[in-house]
């Protein structure tokens, strides 16, 4: 049996502790270099903000806040910090994701540069695995079909 | 300070064995929920407590203090999830239909039970 709305006492819950999972998300991703943590886990906690969202009020709730549209651009957006990071220190004369050449362009001597290229890149692996983690959830909950799927193919019939 | 720590998770400790004891003995899942929430819940918050302690046994310092507070809001965090996450368990299962157990194998409420909606 599927319920119109959920139970008032886990909404309730719910809802004050969506923005918490959020906030320590991002504390997660803070603190990746000194203590347990980084860019995968806070991501992993971030995008179960999300899932705990959808199960809570509907899917299309989610998709209102974070649309698919939305997802592709955030997950790309990760994956070309990571590649950016890693092919400027290519450029600087390094290896792939040799942080410290960027001590070139960046105000730090070679071992501050690395420390802070390291958050760069994880807050490059949070986006994608925030995005990608959501969108397979909602992959999952719908079978494959994206938004707009039937107006693309009308659109594409009328084309014809 | 020490010796209040070790108290705290001492009690901890004993609240999950019991906890543990019911999960095992008891003989359906409501009843074995009963036992894990309740145990789950006060023994994690002693257990941390007594860990917020510890942490302040080398005596008053910002460092420990700091990590009191943290263990304290996991703490309060984990007071608010455990029982809605028991709550929302029980209720799916009783709305699907899921029958108490009884001593005598006859159902004791009216079945299938009033629905809230539709």
């Amino acid at each position: 049996m599927i319920r119109e709305q959920e139970d008032i006492i886990i909404q309730t819950i719910c809802r004050f502790f969506i923005p918490f999972m959020q906030v320590y998300g991002l504390y997660v991703l803070v603190h990746g270099h000194g203590s347990p943590g980084g860019g995968f886990q806070g991501g992993c906690i971030f995008a179960a903000s999300f899932i705990l969202m959808a199960i809570l009020y509907d899917l299309s709730e989610v998709k209102r806040r974070f649309s698919e549209k939305l997802n592709v651009v955030f997950f790309s957006l990760g994956v070309f910090i990571f590649v950016g990071v890693g092919w400027l220190c290519l450029l600087l004369g390094g290896n792939f994701l040799d942080y410290g050449k960027l001590s070139k362009i960046l105000p730090a001597d070679p071992v501050m540069a690395r420390y802070y290229s390291i958050a760069v890149i994880e807050i490059g692996i949070q986006i994608t695995v925030m995005a990608i983690m959501v969108s397979i959830f909602v992959d999952l909950l719908t079978g494959g079909e994206h938004e707009g799927a039937a107006e693309e193919e009308d659109a594409g019939s009328n084309s014809k | 300070m020490v010796i209040v720590a070790a108290i705290f998770m001492v009690a901890g400790l004993f609240v999950f064995a019991i906890a543990t004891i019911g999960f095992l003995r008891f003989p359906d899942f409501y009843t074995r929920m009963h036992a894990t929430a309740k145990g789950d819940t006060l023994g994690t918050l002693f257990f941390v407590i007594g860990l917020a302690l510890y942490y302040l046994h080398h005596g008053f310092c910002w460092l420990g203090l700091v990590q009191g507070i943290k263990l304290i809001l996991i703490a309060v965090f984990w007071l608010l999830a455990s029982p809605t996450a028991t709550h929302a368990l029980l209720r799916s299962a009783f709305e699907s239909d899921l029958s108490p157990w009884t001593k005598d194998g006859k159902a004791i409420i009216e079945w299938p039970p009033k629905r809230r909606d539709k």
